[in-house]
């Protein structure tokens, strides 16, 4: 546990000692200011809630999230020092969970960030806070979702550039399979319930339940799987593939 | 310490290490030679746990490195080649990182670490951050992560690279110091290294062990050694040559320089040195040369280790 907390530790001045976190932060809060004020009608619609700054999300994390994430393991490889940290008396596995911690803080900082969106809402009328706060929740998981596939394909390359790209088009197909433009489309030529099985998959399905205000643990149990199941391989990845 | 039993590397069809085996006592520090890709890293890395080997078996302290991972990494100090460090981190916070990932906190930690920043000199540059060390710094910041928990055992892949000549000669001293109480395994391509800190040298070549022995014991092999050199101030070298070829104990002589003359003599096999060097001395006085030196060759590291090395490289070049 020591050594988890160690290496998240260092991970989060290496985020802030080079301007990711810094970045990453603010241009989510620009973006997720332009998306839900200008495109998303935030004034127009007249009711008091965040539906309208929550509803960008997957879109912004698919480019946002593994920017912050493309560095964990491409970079330790490219220096080299997955060679140290392998090497001293601490599992794979407690570098990785250490690595997607410290990460998913830097998420989870960025959207704490977001609170003035709160205030406004609040200050303009009575919102569901039970709804928000369920927003936020699926809003940190969906995060943590697509920090967990970035943190699998870094461990994959010493290219970063490699990794991003590789985890947003992942990230895209977890999108679309449950976007309704594209579910709509797959009606057409495919029955019903294997649309069904395929949308279930996708973390726009999971999303729009918590952003609706319902804690369904359906939901939380798929986005707690999707990270278990791309750490396990990460693990699986930096475990076979070490020096290379 | 260590025992290294039969390990192999394959990576696809290429053999790194193919069925190396030696063993590592307390007190004894193991030197590591072997041209370039012999698989002197690969090695390493297999023994400090970083890749598993394709078969055989690395025993730290008792631990087995695949079986009891943590327990064997905890023994061990390692620096890697070309020494890694994050280079987003300054010096100190690097060397404490280290030291908490060794179990290492409070004041434990903070004399650990000061110890390491001394031994390392690496006072001047504790706040500046890694990236902008130079190339020995950065070597030297590497090297004091590795023995910052003061291990039992420790694994250095080339120390002394990149390092001036100063350094290179605190390091030397370093280890030497430091391998009377540990088990020391290191590598590296200047071949006085090995004589100046090793207590026993292995040569590495394309993945097996071709040498195993004390530097003395590897510098006998040198075709050179037992030879006597005679160095003369006056007279006609060939002339002075083939007195020297007369000599019953002598095998034959090469001329080194005409002049000043200088002449080395190998001695026919079951000479003792002492009958030899005494052969000699006597027709230097008989024949009334003005001699100016006479002494025994020790024999030299290089010439063993590119007698050994270099008719395999030869041979895999064609
Ligand atoms: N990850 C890898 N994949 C494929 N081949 C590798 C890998 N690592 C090492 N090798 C090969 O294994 C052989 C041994 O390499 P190694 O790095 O152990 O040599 P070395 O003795 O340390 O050489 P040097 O003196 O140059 O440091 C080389 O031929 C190298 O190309
Ligand atoms: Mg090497």
């Amino acid at each position: 546990m020591k050594s988890i907390i160690t290496i998240a530790k260092r991970e989060l001045t290496g985020y802030f000692a080079s301007p990711v976190a810094f970045v990453f932060i603010v241009i989510f809060l620009i973006l997720s200011g332009f998306f839900s004020f200008m495109v998303g009608g935030f004034f127009e619609r007249g009711q008091a809630s965040l539906e309208s700054f929550f509803a960008w999300h997957p879109w912004l994390y698919l480019f946002l999230v593994p920017a912050v994430g493309m560095r964990m393991w491409s970079e330790e490889r490219r220096l080299g020092t997955i060679e140290l940290l392998l090497t001293m008396p601490v599992t794979p596995w407690q570098a990785i969970v250490g690595k997607f911690i410290a990460s998913w803080a830097v998420v989870a900082l960025a959207l704490v960030l977001t609170f003035p969106m709160w205030i406004t809402v609040n200050y303009l009328g009575n919102p569901d806070n039970g709804v928000i706060l369920a927003g936020y929740v699926g809003s940190f998981l969906m995060g943590g979702a697509y920090l967990s596939i970035t943190a699998m394909t870094s461990a994959m390359t010493r290219n970063q550039v490699v990794a991003f790209i590789v985890s947003v088009v992942l990230s895209l197909f977890l999108i679309l399979a449950g976007y309704p433009p594209v579910t709509n489309m797959l009606v057409s030529w495919a029955k019903p319930w294997i649309v069904e099985a395929i949308a279930s998959f996708s973390v726009m399905t999971h999303f729009e339940g918590l952003q609706k205000g319902v804690l369904d643990s359906r939901d939380i149990l798929y986005f707690l799987s999707v990270i278990g199941f791309s750490l396990f391989s990460t693990s699986v990845i930096v475990r076979t593939h070490r020096a290379g | 310490m260590i025992q290294v039993r039969n390990l192999k590397k394959t990576f696809g069809p290429k053999v790194a290490v193919s069925g190396i085996s030696f063993e590592v006592k307390k007190g004894e520090v193991l030197g590591f030679l072997g041209p370039n890709g012999a698989g002197k890293s690969t090695t390493m890395r297999m023994v400090t746990g970083f890749i598993p080997p394709t078969d055989g078996e690395a025993i730290i302290g008792g631990f087995n490195i695949v079986e009891n991972p943590i327990e064997a990494k905890r023994l061990m100090g390692y620096l890697p080649e070309n020494a890694p460090s994050y280079a987003d981190m300054t010096v100190l916070g690097f060397l404490n990182f280290a030291a908490e990932l060794r179990g290492l906190s409070g004041a434990a930690q903070k004399s650990a670490v000061g110890r390491a920043v001394e031994m390392c000199f690496l006072e001047n540059v504790l706040h500046q951050s890694v990236e902008t060390l130079s190339k020995g710094y950065r070597h030297r910041t590497c090297f004091a992560q590795s023995i910052i928990h003061d291990p039992e055992v420790l694994i250095l892949d080339e120390p002394t690279d990149g390092l001036d000549p100063n350094q290179k000669h605190e390091v030397r001293t370093l280890i030497r110091k430091m391998g009377e109480t540990k088990a020391i395994i290191f590598s590296t391509h200047i071949l006085e290294e090995v004589e100046a800190v090793c207590s026993r040298a292995i040569i590495i070549d394309r993945g097996t062990i071709v040498a195993n022995g004390t530097p003395a014991e590897l510098k006998c092999r040198s075709v050179s050694a037992g030879a006597i050199s005679l160095r003369i101030a006056s007279g006609n070298a060939r002339e002075i040559a083939s007195k020297l070829d007369g000599i019953s104990s002598v095998d034959r002589t090469t001329i080194v320089s005409e002049s000043p003359v200088a002449i080395r003599v190998f001695p026919r096999k079951n000479v003792s040195n002492n009958d030899f060097a005494r052969a000699l001395s006597e027709a230097a006085f008989k024949e009334q040369w003005p001699l100016l030196e006479l002494h025994t060759e020790e024999g030299r590291l290089d010439e063993v280790f590119r007698n050994i090395t270099l008719p395999d490289t030869k041979a895999s070049n064609k």
